[in-house]
């Protein structure tokens, strides 16, 4: 039996807990009792923080008692994507290079979410570094999606939303550098964030992608993503690339989620839809109608150079990577190798050792295009292709409030069925890499089942710094329909 | 041989250490000669999930500097990352610029003999972040110190407009008054604030062909005197080494070279220049910096006279020696002293020697700067007209100075508490020379006798005089009396 506190929203949960009526201690030991009952099957959890989240909640029951007035996430269990930095415990980026990596400083959105009160019950697992699309990649452990554990929770962010999707959290913090909150959200039917680029801070996120990544919440409603959007974001002096108050205005996405955006207009692809299998395509246009009952007009809009978002996105996520990922040499961090021959060893077996496949695959891939006589040739055309897309965007954008699109071609597949082909796997990104190389916000929400009853999301996108209204629009789904109210089969 | 002729080419890569408070991209304080590995922080050391955030002093810094090297300021700069794997470097890469430098196409005028200068061209002048230290003393280990890392330089790239060890190493002084005068850095030697790497190399004339030496890069070299020496000592082995084997400039043969400097001699460090290929690509995590007319001009009214201009200005309008000019504008705190001493109603050439002959031995007991002896303009300039008007001596002005440092005293007040004050009534001298007169009968002798001896008898007498006075009648009036009472032709 499911613990009921377990089916409160962060929301519900918060206004509860600062209302006397639930401990945060409940709250909190019902989440764990649920990391221990299911986590062996689902593999969500790299580790996890018992004693530490018991007694941050306790306190918070203490303030609550006190009468203290306490923070927008008061008391509520959340996790976090192992790539973001905790002075407690280790931050592993689901890599053998840095299982024993333990910061000394918390990543600026560990900071907001204590600072709001939240209770961090533990770290997701992931693809290794943030490189994949379906936590298979990590160097950990396997991640299985609640929904049908013999299938793939989607990836990077896999830990995340498979931890949210089995009510082993009440909400979780992923990263996004080419569809790593959306796409696997999209696979375990939450609802997935990836904020604008520059509207949560970086600091204490381990790069993948510099000019790509970017922290977002993973949550069961549309209302507790912009609950915890309101905690994570806003201006950071020690990220350079945190936008200001002044560009990035600064407002509460909570305040009016339920005011529906009048007059919408939605851009859609036709052609985009085709390349998805018939069950997503289906749900797809049965959440188009939905909008339109609600009064939205569809306007087709071209987006002629999205078919190259994903060559370019690989020329320039992994040129980034590998030089991100130079530090981790056995030298100055991560593994060091048992028994090196010379100095030159010590970085080449410690990196051969520590670093998976798919890292090195991108490392190597990254250290070609930056190379003299091929910049020119891939990294600088790729930052053309770049500022292409990006106006096609602006120009989209400029009729339109938002393009809907599918997240993903398909749904979760079964665990190993693309690990051969690592291209096959590249080339599922398709929908969702170009909003970061645009920059631009984008959201998955549950839009229905495929035949075998396997979550389907819905991809929203809108301009930059417009989560206020991508918000809204999300929730007018949402409000008229119930897929995110389902419950994967693991927790029935 | 007699049909040979060369011209010595040299271009300077220099690295200034900017003396801001805090590192480049985090708040961490530079610290010389620390505990090793006590000034950094998680973003210095470059560890997981950090970023950059620059120091805005560090780039107004290297503004003003590249703007006193006549360097163009372009509106947009960015930052760059130079890929290399190094156990100094903690990210193993280093935040560098690559082709958007924040300055370039300058030039800076050095001198050379006889009062005159040369234009030596600057191609560049980029920001970015030194890297740490290794060590390696510990037998099996090396060890790393990373207290350095961060720290901003600014890397300065000339033309090979030089053509000789003393034009390199006048260049360096150059630049080293500049930095200081502007206070941009330190430039302290010693303590590696300025480092510098030639390229140098030959074009040697020989029966009407012109031929060009393999390039050599002489490495990190942190003294005037290694600079110049290095440099000479490149230009005769590659002269050696052309006529012993003919071996010329082609595509990969640059050398480089270390400094011995016990045995004086460069050190072959690698034979071929390596395929270097540092990736360089925009640096993520740093936004460019875009400058706008108002902060130029707001920096621009920061730079001051720079040191040439203040050296020639003294030699014009102050008729100071070239040479004095040099000594007394060698440091900006002096040479303000001087010049305002000067406006102040005190002689140049007065003022410059007490400064530099006085102030100077002083301030080297004292290990500070002469500026820093604590003397005001109003009294220098009071204690050279006391000199002028030989209302003192010339010795006693030096020991007034040195009082002057010690008590803060006026020189007036001095000169009188000491009596120092010279007399020049001259009834009461005219007494005591005849009373000289009387007593020394040999040198009177002497004197009247006219001739070789003569004048080192008058020299006598007027010593005798100055005794008598206890030092205190103006020997000027003394030798007049002389000169009356024995008339030479």
């Amino acid at each position: 039996m499911l613990n009921e506190l377990l089916n409160f929203t962060c929301k519900q949960l918060r206004d509860k807990i600062a209302g006397g009526s639930v401990k945060s201690v409940d709250a909190t030991g019902a989440v764990l009792d649920q990391i221990e009952k299911l986590d062996p099957d689902i593999g969500a959890y790299i580790s996890t923080c018992r004693e530490q989240a018991l007694e941050t909640a306790r306190s918070i029951d203490k303030k609550i008692a006190n009468g203290e007035p306490v923070g927008a996430l008061a008391g509520v269990p959340i996790a976090v994507k192992d790539n973001m930095c905790t002075s407690f415990g280790a931050t592993t980026c689901a890599s053998k290079i840095l299982q024993n990596f333990k910061s000394p400083y918390d990543a600026y959105v560990i900071d907001k979410l204590t600072g709001a009160d939240a209770v961090i019950v533990g770290k997701c697992n992931m693809d290794e570094f943030a490189m994949g699309s379906s936590t298979e990649n990590s160097g950990i452990q396997q991640t299985a999606n609640p929904w049908d554990i013999t299938r793939v929770p989607g990836g990077s962010s896999g830990g995340s939303t498979a931890a949210v999707a089995a009510r082993m959290c009440f909400g979780a913090l992923g990263s996004d550098t080419g569809g790593s909150i959306r796409q696997p959200a999209s696979f375990c039917g939450v609802v997935g964030l990836k904020p604008t680029y520059g509207r949560v801070s970086r600091f204490g996120l381990v790069a993948y992608g510099s000019s790509l990544d970017q922290i977002g919440p993973v949550t069961r409603d549309v209302a507790d993503s912009a609950l915890l959007l309101n905690v994570i974001s806003g201006r950071d002096e020690r990220d350079s690339t945190c936008v200001s108050k002044d560009i990035a205005g600064d407002c509460d996405y909570l305040a009016e989620i339920d005011k529906p955006v009048d007059g919408l207009r939605i851009g859609i692809v036709s052609e985009f839809n085709k390349g998805a299998d018939a069950d997503v395509q289906k749900a797809i246009v049965a959440a188009i109608d939905v909008y339109k009952q609600l009064g939205a007009e569809i306007i087709e809009i071209e987006m002629p150079h999205f078919e190259y978002a994903i060559a370019a996105y690989y020329v320039i996520a992994t040129a980034e990577a590998s030089s991100n990922l130079a530090r981790y040499d056995g030298v100055h961090f991560g593994h060091r190798t048992s028994a090196p021959k010379d100095y030159v060893e010590v970085y080449s077996k410690s990196r051969a050792e520590g670093f998976g496949s798919e890292v090195k695959r991108r490392i190597m891939l990254g250290t070609f295009v930056l190379s003299s006589g091929y910049y020119d040739a891939y990294y600088l055309r790729a930052l053309k292709v770049r500022n292409l897309i990006r106006g096609d965007f602006t120009n989209a954008f400029a009729k339109t409030d938002c393009i809907m699109m599918p997240v993903s071609p398909t749904t979760a597949f079964k665990k190993g069925e693309k690990t051969a082909d690592p291209l096959q796997m590249y080339l599922a990104d398709v929908y969702t890499i170009a909003a970061n190389l645009a920059g631009i916000p984008g959201i998955s929400i549950p839009c229905g089942f495929d035949a075998s009853d396997l979550p389907i999301g819905l991809q929203i996108l809108s301009d930059v710094f417009t989560e206020d209204k991508l918000l809204r629009i999300a929730r007018m789904f949402e409000a008229k329909t119930d897929f995110h109210t389902k419950t994967p089969t693991v927790i029935a | 041989m007699s049909d040979l002729t060369y011209k010595v080419i040299v271009g300077l890569e220099i690295h200034v250490q900017l003396k801001t408070n805090t590192k480049i991209f985090c708040g961490c304080e530079l610290a010389f000669g620390a505990e090793p590995n006590t000034h950094v922080c998680p973003v210095c050391i470059g560890m997981p999930g950090v970023m950059p955030v620059m120091n805005k002093k560090a780039y107004e810094y290297s503004v003003l500097a590249a703007l006193a090297l006549n360097c163009n300021i372009p509106a947009f700069t960015k930052w760059d990352r130079k890929s290399y794997y190094y156990p100094d470097l903690p990210k193993n890469y280093q935040i560098s610029q690559y082709d958007l430098p924040m300055s370039e196409n300058g030039f800076i005028d050095i001198p050379i003999e006889g009062g005159e200068t040369k234009r030596i061209r600057i191609i560049r002048a980029h920001l970015e972040e030194d890297a740490g230290k290794n060590t390696h003393t510990l037998g099996n280990f090396s060890a790393i110190d990373l207290n350095r890392t961060g720290t901003p330089l600014l890397e300065i790239v000339t033309e090979p407009d030089l053509s000789s060890g003393t034009e390199v190493r006048a260049l360096a002084i150059e630049l080293q008054r500049i930095v200081r005068y502007i206070g941009v850095s330190h430039a302290d030697m010693q303590k590696g604030h300025m480092r510098f790497e030639p390229n140098v190399n030959l074009h040697i004339t020989k029966d009407g062909k012109v031929y060009e030496t393999p390039i050599s890069e002489i490495k990190n070299l942190n003294s005037f005197r290694a600079l110049e020496r290095s440099v000479n000592y490149e230009v005769r082995r590659q002269l050696d080494d052309f006529m012993e084997s003919g071996r010329t400039m082609e595509m990969g043969n640059k050398k480089t070279f270390g400094w011995d400097d016990v045995n004086e001699r460069t050190v072959l460090q690698r034979e071929k220049e390596e395929a270097h290929d540092y990736r360089y690509f925009p640096e993520p995590d740093l936004v460019p910096i875009e400058i706008d007319d108002d902060w130029l001009t707001e920096i621009r009214s920061r730079l001051c006279e720079l040191p040439l201009e203040k050296q020639k200005r003294f030699v014009d309008e102050y008729k100071l020696s070239d040479y004095d000019a040099g000594v007394i504008t060698a440091e900006k705190s002096t040479a303000d002293l001087f010049d305002d001493a000067v406006k102040a109603g005190g002689t140049p050439k007065r003022i410059c020697n007490l400064l530099t002959q006085v102030g100077g031995k002083l301030a080297n007991e004292a290990g500070c700067s002469i500026a820093e002896l604590g003397l005001d303009a109003e009294s220098l300039a009071k204690l050279a007209k006391m000199v002028d008007s030989s209302e003192i001596s010339a010795t006693a002005s030096m020991t007034i100075f040195e009082e002057m440092v010690k008590t803060q005293k006026d020189p007036e007040a001095i000169a009188k508490e000491k009596n120092l004050i010279q007399s020049s009534d001259s009834g009461e001298i005219e007494a005591m020379v005849d009373e000289v007169i009387a007593a020394n009968q040999k040198a009177v002798d002497e004197v009247t006798a006219g001739g070789k001896k003569s004048k080192k008898a008058m020299g006598f007498l007027l010593g005798q005089v100055m005794q008598k006075s206890k030092g205190q009648a103006n020997p000027k009036i003394i030798s007049e009396i002389l000169n009356e009472k024995f008339p030479q032709d």
